[in-house]
């Protein structure tokens, strides 16, 4: 089906029952709009996800009554098989900030609907869980911080409040509260166990601690300006995170960047996932105390941040991206350097792996332990190793391919077991086809400018960048403003869809399996919590 | 099992030499903008483009035109560099930034918390980690240290699960809102004479975070600061660098 099809498709079905604007994709663009009346949101989401098998990617609030005297909410969907964004969205009147629970049909919209309850106040009615998410108990009510009349500098008082988690009883049932300040060297977040003995019945988490209003400072940014703060959205997703800022922007103007620029955000996406993927390998095995495949695992993917480093100047390839292409270049020394090192590590990855997979021990932890269902990772819309490690086969740089990917020839490895075991052996399938990938871009590095100028940006247009980070999907929206600056920024990471799913996977498991279970997801707080 | 023991009697030593010999950063390494002076007009470009404030110039008629860069703002995205007219900027090698607390921000001497927690272990320090809404990257660096490359056992220092064990907290992120009170409550559950290192430019000064109603703007706006150590994030060895400041040990 080409994207003119389903775009009349939907058009012929929706438009004899329910108000619906559908604008059709122009020939530079793969997106089509669609607007409708907030009454029948909820029906137009169901459609486009049960009958046209459209994925929701990311959904958000917007304050526009500057602009139309409402707020806004956005759904992003992608559908696969026709390489279409579909950007659906309804005005809710600030008189009467209530819409229909998109939630109960389209089960993937959960966090969303909650996130914009407390950052805007537009109330999901017939939500099935509406608590807090974004804010914590002692934010007082009425207070809305992405709303454009809050502003950034306010002082909130803290008030009073409470989170219920969800009741488990019985007998012999306990709770273990852990977090948000845990053990090791990691970020913070709040896991509320209910035991009996060791066996866990079930598992709340509690996140958002590091959340640092990203998106309300970067409004009134320039591009360039945003893009520091698009690249400390997270650590580990700094090149995944700021390319998908940059294509949201380049996709808003109409730039279109140099094959060279793309070649080279090609080869930093795929030196993330490596240094990621390699690092995560090695640090599952921290999560059954087997130290040699620990310090191994760590003494690789510090040969790869270091590999980084000389190349770019920055271990975690931050400062290479720009709005219309890269500010740093590659010449011949470093690509035989890249070359020589990733022969080398491949190698030596490939008997640290060999040896790892043939551990009795090993093995005995990590098979069956933490599966995630493919109903559930296909319905929470869970991304990346994880999801397709539970037989969900999805990767935009195949789907939605982006940079140098439409050229290049690479596997999406995908595993049905789900387990710990298999999210190890994916990321590992996936560290080669990483290496073959780059091998690809460096016998052919195109020339090119590495910068063009971004076009203006056209006032209130706005678009959405998504890459396929270490982690899954990043999915960033851009609305401009009146004066070429962002009037909304939008970062749906990888880990925001991920999350949500690991409590899933725990129960039935024991208590000292949480911490291996964890680390095979290896998701990022911060990049949720922004 | 055999091929376990093999690969690692094969790998060999991996430890860096560092602190006993200097670690360059290869050229092209995003380090510390440096001025030079003849060729800088004071134009000011430079500062309008630093989104944290990082660069001052200072107008007094005595003294003359200053210009200065303050690390704990600095983001190191190189900006200032590629705004200069005059190419008076470029980002030098310089990663070890680490500074010590001005008397007017800490109410206690840090030398004296030094020399006291010196004197009661000697050369083992414990330390704990304390996120306050860092953005991970620093984290990784840290977790890095424990490694075989950085290993900083070999230097007397640990990491410990408990801020009831430690001597130092390396606290990194700009104090979010919804960590204050745990960060707060980590201060104090950390016995006296103890040591707080603000750990990345968020830490420092806020950073690109800055003060908002989600950011305090900084670990010294909640906690007395001994110690900091600037960097986007900084490196493993910039992060030696100022353990080591931290514990007036020598190199």
């Amino acid at each position: 089906m080409t994207r003119h099809e389903l775009a009349a498709r939907i058009e012929d079905d929706l438009s004899p029952i329910m108000s619906i604007e559908v604008k059709l994709p122009t020939s530079s663009d793969d997106v089509i709009h669609l607007e409708t009346a907030k009454e029948n949101l909820s029906a137009t989401a169901g459609y486009l996800y049960k009958e046209q098998g459209c994925q929701l990617v990311q959904m958000l609030g917007n304050d526009e009554r500057e602009i139309c005297g409402s707020f806004r909410v956005y759904l992003v969907f992608v559908h696969v098989q026709a390489g279409l964004t579909l950007i659906l969205r309804a005005a809710i009147a600030p008189e009467d900030p209530v819409y229909a629970s998109i939630t109960p049909v389209l089960p993937a919209a959960h966090w969303y609907e909650r996130e914009i309850r407390d950052l805007y106040g537009l109330e999901p009615k017939g939500h099935p869980q509406l608590r807090r998410l974004a804010v914590h108990k002692d934010w007082p009510k009425q207070h809305y911080p992405l709303r454009r009349d809050f502003p950034l500098t306010k002082k909130v008082p803290r008030s009073v409040g409470e989170f219920k988690f969800i009741p488990v009883e019985g007998e012999g049932v306990m709770q273990i509260p852990v977090g948000p300040i845990h053990a090791g060297i990691i970020e913070p977040g709040h896991f509320r166990f209910s035991v009996v003995g060791e066996n866990v019945l079930h598992l709340e988490a509690r996140f958002f601690y590091t959340h640092r209003g990203m998106e309300k400072l970067a409004e009134g940014k320039t591009p360039q300006e945003g893009l520091l703060i698009a690249e400390r959205i997270c650590g580990a997703c700094s090149f995944s995170h700021s390319l998908a800022y940059c294509l949201a922007l380049e996709k808003l103007t109409g730039t279109t960047v140099s094959v060279r620029a793309d070649a080279i955000r090609t080869l930093g996406m795929e030196l993330e996932r490596l240094y990621n993927h390699i690092g995560d390998v090695g640090n599952i095995c921290a999560g059954i105390g087997f130290a040699f495949g620990t310090m191994q695992g760590a003494r690789l993917k510090e040969n790869m941040q270091q590999l980084n480093e000389t190349l770019f100047g920055s271990r975690f390839l931050r400062g290479i991206n720009t709005p219309g292409g890269v500010r740093r270049d590659l010449n011949s020394d470093q690509s035989s350097l890249i070359l020589q090192t990733l022969s080398r590590v491949e190698g030596e990855f490939r008997e640290l792996t060999e040896i790892i997979l043939a551990s009795e021990s090993y093995l005995n932890r990590v098979q069956g332990t933490g599966l995630l269902r493919h109903d559930i990772a296909s319905e929470l819309h869970a991304v990346g190793p994880a999801a397709r490690a539970s037989g969900v086969d999805r990767d935009l740089r195949r789907d939605h391919p982006y940079a140098a990917y439409a050229k290049l020839t690479f596997r999406v490895p995908v595993l049905q077991e789900g387990d710990v075991l298999a999210r190890v052996k994916l990321r590992i399938e996936e560290t080669f086809e990483s290496m073959s990938i780059i091998r690809q871009v460096l016998a052919s590095m195109p020339e090119g400018e590495l910068k063009i100028t971004l076009k203006p940006l056209p006032a209130y247009a706005y678009a959405v960048g998504m890459t396929e980070s270490a982690r899954g999907e990043n999915v960033h929206f851009v609305m401009a403003g009146q004066d070429g600056r962002i009037f909304r920024h939008m970062v749906r990471s990888a880990s925001y869809c991920n999350w949500p799913v690991v409590p899933s996977t725990v129960p039935g498991n024991i208590v000292p399996d949480f911490p291996l279970i964890n680390k095979s997801f290896e998701l990022c707080y911060s990049c949720l919590d922004r | 099992m055999l091929s376990l023991f093999r690969k690692s009697l094969n790998t060999g030593i991996v430890t860096t030499t560092y602190p006993d010999e200097p670690d360059i950063p290869r050229e092209g390494y995003r380090g510390l903008p440096e001025r030079e002076a003849d060729k800088c007009t004071l134009c000011g470009r430079c500062s309008d483009v630093c989104q944290t404030d990082a660069i001052t110039i200072t107008i007094n008629v005595e003294t003359g035109t200053a210009w200065s860069l303050d690390p704990k703002r600095c983001l190191f995205c190189g900006y200032c560099v590629e705004a200069c007219p005059e190419g008076a900027l470029k980002m030098s090698l310089t990663y070890e930034l680490a500074e010590r607390a001005t008397a007017t921000q800490t109410a206690e001497s840090s030398v004296e918390a030094a020399s006291a927690v010196k004197r009661l272990l000697g050369r083992s320090i414990n330390i704990r980690h304390l996120d306050s809404g860092s953005c991970n990257a620093c984290e990784w660096e840290m977790t890095t240290l424990t490694g075989p490359v950085y290993d900083i056992q070999r230097l007397g220092f640990d990491f410990v699960a408990s801020p009831r064990h430690a001597d130092l907290l390396m606290v990194t992120g700009p104090v979010t809102r919804n960590l204050e009170i745990a960060v707060k409550k980590t201060y104090s559950a950390t016995p006296a004479p103890k040591i707080i290192v603000a750990v990345g430019t968020c830490a420092c000064s806020g950073g690109i975070c800055g003060q908002s109603y989600a950011s305090a703007g900084g670990v010294n706006q909640i906690l007395p600061v001994d110690i900091y150590i600037p960097g986007c994030p900084p490196r493993p060895q910039a992060l030696i660098h100022g353990l080591l400041q931290a514990m007036e040990k020598d190199r």
